[in-house]
């Protein structure tokens, strides 16, 4: 079992050293000078000392690996420089965004489960009804609705719902507050964002449950269970649920990695100040260490939860932690 | 004396009807197709409906899909214009037709060169195994740890928006999902006894991957491309939506939900309505073949 931990936990090491490699290429692609394009975007003439300067205080005029070693080094100490664009530290911009984007990404994962499993459930056991029908087409929907589309819709609901009931439109407001501070004003900015992108979390996570539940309801003790009299609901709870839970878990894992990117557009719609935002704003404005470190970032989440699932999947299975 | 080695097995797509029988020509497959897989069916009308729209915009789009009428802004739905008309007053339904030749093309693009190249990817790691097989495995996990729209979003930020630079943008992450499924099929192929034949009579490698672990992976890669369009159209469409992806004047449905949509969406909703049903009823017509292929390539599956 510890064994399988550590050597798990080193793994994330060269996966994590991979990635800021394909990140430092990447960014060293961008056709031109960086720092051209910085000093005539500001629309002021530049002079070729202030052009040795700004390459200096990037690093550029040294070679590629001393660079990447000190982005790595840069990294290792949450330390990714400064914005292009602001000019402010990267990790304070990333920081004071960070707590609203995990909270609607912790929200729509709640929301995911709370629909995906039982309905997913339900789905497996009432197989080829009509129940099982719309449970896979609510599903099939999900995966094909573009998150921020069900954004600019649930918006237009709301505001005629509001509309009609009350008389005058309502809009979520959009300045941000902590849920402990106030939180009606916190969950009313952060619970549509959370909802649209839920959706699309729950459809996958619904088709992963009904497909392991029907796959486990075959299995040998589903049907010795029954053979011995159990009654129905502590079969599927005790015994089919509890292993078909083991994709699930997979599946909700890989998947919050995936929330980040629905992040992005989703916040672009809810006008939600978080990290999505931020990197369409550092892509728009050509901020590259604001990029790079954003893309780090949610690469970062990415693998780790990828651990956290592998990790979690060897307690729940002894089969792989002793195999 | 020279043995042939029928390049079959059982994991090679079939379609029977319901005695078993496996139909002949374009029209007995479909035929047997639409009995077999009624909801796989509707999804593929849908998809050929908006695939030959794509194709014959311009015979059947009523209006030019870029010239404004400022005499006719943001148009409810009418007999002149089914779909009503845009903040610029250009008619929707023509941009949401046109849009579907954008959609098809960077979606199919997509899928085809990312799915060909993870294919070669995945069946030469598989094939090949050693080193070489550790090394990619590695490069490909590095690969997959970016979620599609972040690698795309960095791709887009150093090359550029545009039609081509979101096809390549979409395509880079593709590859690897496409490869590490492929792998793991061609895997399984790999020791299959004929293989082992093949090599024993001394094949040469090209003629191994090509008439016996790639026609044996083409089930789940069929499966893989089609779900690959569906992503590609939905990646599309929010590049195009954050402004990073296709650029005015194309016709693209994303594009058309950015701006103007949300400004107009109280007072004109069919602006923000329309283009993205055409989004969601193409992926879901896309899913819905796609799971009634993977039904039909899967025997495994189809008990399900």
């Amino acid at each position: 079992m510890y064994r399988y931990i550590i050597s798990r936990i080193l793994l994330v090491f060269p996966t994590l050293i991979g990635a800021a490699a394909l990140v430092f290429l990447l960014m060293r692609l961008v056709p031109g000078d960086i720092c051209l394009v910085r000093l005539g975007s500001g629309g002021t003439s530049f002079t070729q000392a202030s052009l040795a300067t700004c390459h200096a205080e990037i690093g550029i005029d040294r070679p590629w690996i001393l660079q990447f070693l000190d982005f790595l080094w840069g990294l290792a100490r949450l330390d990714f420089g400064k914005s292009m664009w602001s000019g402010k530290p990267v990790i304070v911009e990333i920081a004071t965004r960070f707590p609203i984007s995990l909270e609607v990404a912790v929200m729509a994962t709640v929301i995911a489960v709370v629909i995906a499993i039982p309905l997913g459930t339900i789905s497996a056991l009432k197989q080829n009804t009509w129940v099982d029908l719309l449970v896979r087409t609510f599903s099939i929907a999900g995966l094909a609705t573009p998150a921020f589309w069900l954004g600019i819709v649930s918006i237009l609901i709301v505001l005629d719902v509001t509309q009609a009931v009350f008389g005058h439109p309502w809009m979520p407001p959009i300045d941000y507050v902590p849920l402990w501070q106030d939180p009606i004003r916190n969950l009313s900015i952060v619970m549509l964002p959370a909802l649209t992108i839920g959706y699309r979390y729950a459809a996958v996570s619904m088709r992963m449950t009904r497909s392991a539940m029907l796959e486990v309801l075959r299995e040998d003790y589903i049907r010795t269970a029954r053979a011995k009299g159990l009654i129905r609901r502590l079969i599927i709870n005790r015994h089919a649920l509890k292993n078909a839970l083991l994709p699930v878990v997979t599946v909700i894992g890989i998947e919050f990695a995936f929330l980040i990117g629905g992040l992005v557009v989703t916040e672009q719609v809810f006008n939600l100040n978080g990290i999505g935002r931020l990197m369409v704003l550092s892509v728009q404005n050509q901020d590259y260490t604001l990029t790079q470190a954003l893309v780090m970032v949610v690469v970062t989440i990415a693998v780790l939860s990828n651990l956290v699932v592998d990790l979690l999947y060897a307690w729940l299975d002894p089969r792989i932690r002793l195999a | 004396m020279t043995i042939e080695i029928a390049p079959t097995s059982a994991t090679v797509p079939v379609l029977v009807d319901e005695r078993g029988r496996t139909p002949h020509g374009l029209w007995g497959v479909a035929a047997t197709f639409f009995r077999r897989q009624p909801v796989g069916a509707i999804g593929l009308v849908l998809v050929l409906i908006f695939g030959l729209a794509g194709i014959f915009a311009e015979w059947v789009a009523p209006y030019n899909p870029t010239s404004n009428d400022f005499a006719a802004m943001t148009e409810a739905p009418s007999w002149a214009h089914w779909l009503g008309t845009d903040q610029l007053g250009r008619d929707l339904l023509s941009r949401i037709l046109y849009g579907a030749r954008t959609a098809f093309i960077v979606g199919m693009t997509s899928a085809l060169v990312g799915g060909f190249s993870g294919l070669v990817i995945g069946v030469a790691s598989a094939y090949f195994g050693g080193r070489l097989d550790l090394w990619l495995q590695r490069v490909l996990d590095i690969v997959m740890a970016f979620p599609l729209i972040i690698m795309a979003l960095a791709v887009v930020s150093i090359f550029g928006t545009g039609i081509q630079n979101v096809i390549v943008a979409i395509t880079i992450p593709l590859i690897p999902r496409c490869a590490r499924i492929v792998r793991s099929s061609a895997l399984a192929i790999r020791e299959v006894p004929y293989v082992d034949a093949a090599r024993a009579l001394g094949y040469g490698h090209t003629r191994i991957i090509m008439r016996h672990m790639v026609p044996n992976v083409m089930g789940p890669f069929l499966v893989i491309i089609t779900a690959f369009v569906g992503q590609a159209i939905l990646a599309e469409a929010a590049l195009s939506y954050l402004g990073l992806g296709v650029q005015e004047p194309v016709p693209a449905w994303g594009l058309m939900l950015q701006g103007g949509a949300e400004e107009y969406a109280s007072t004109a909703p069919w602006i923000a309505i329309f283009p993205g049903l055409a989004i969601m009823l193409t992926v879901f017509g896309i899913n819905l073949f796609g799971d009634a292929l993977r039904d039909i390539l899967d025997p495994k599956l189809r008990e399900r």
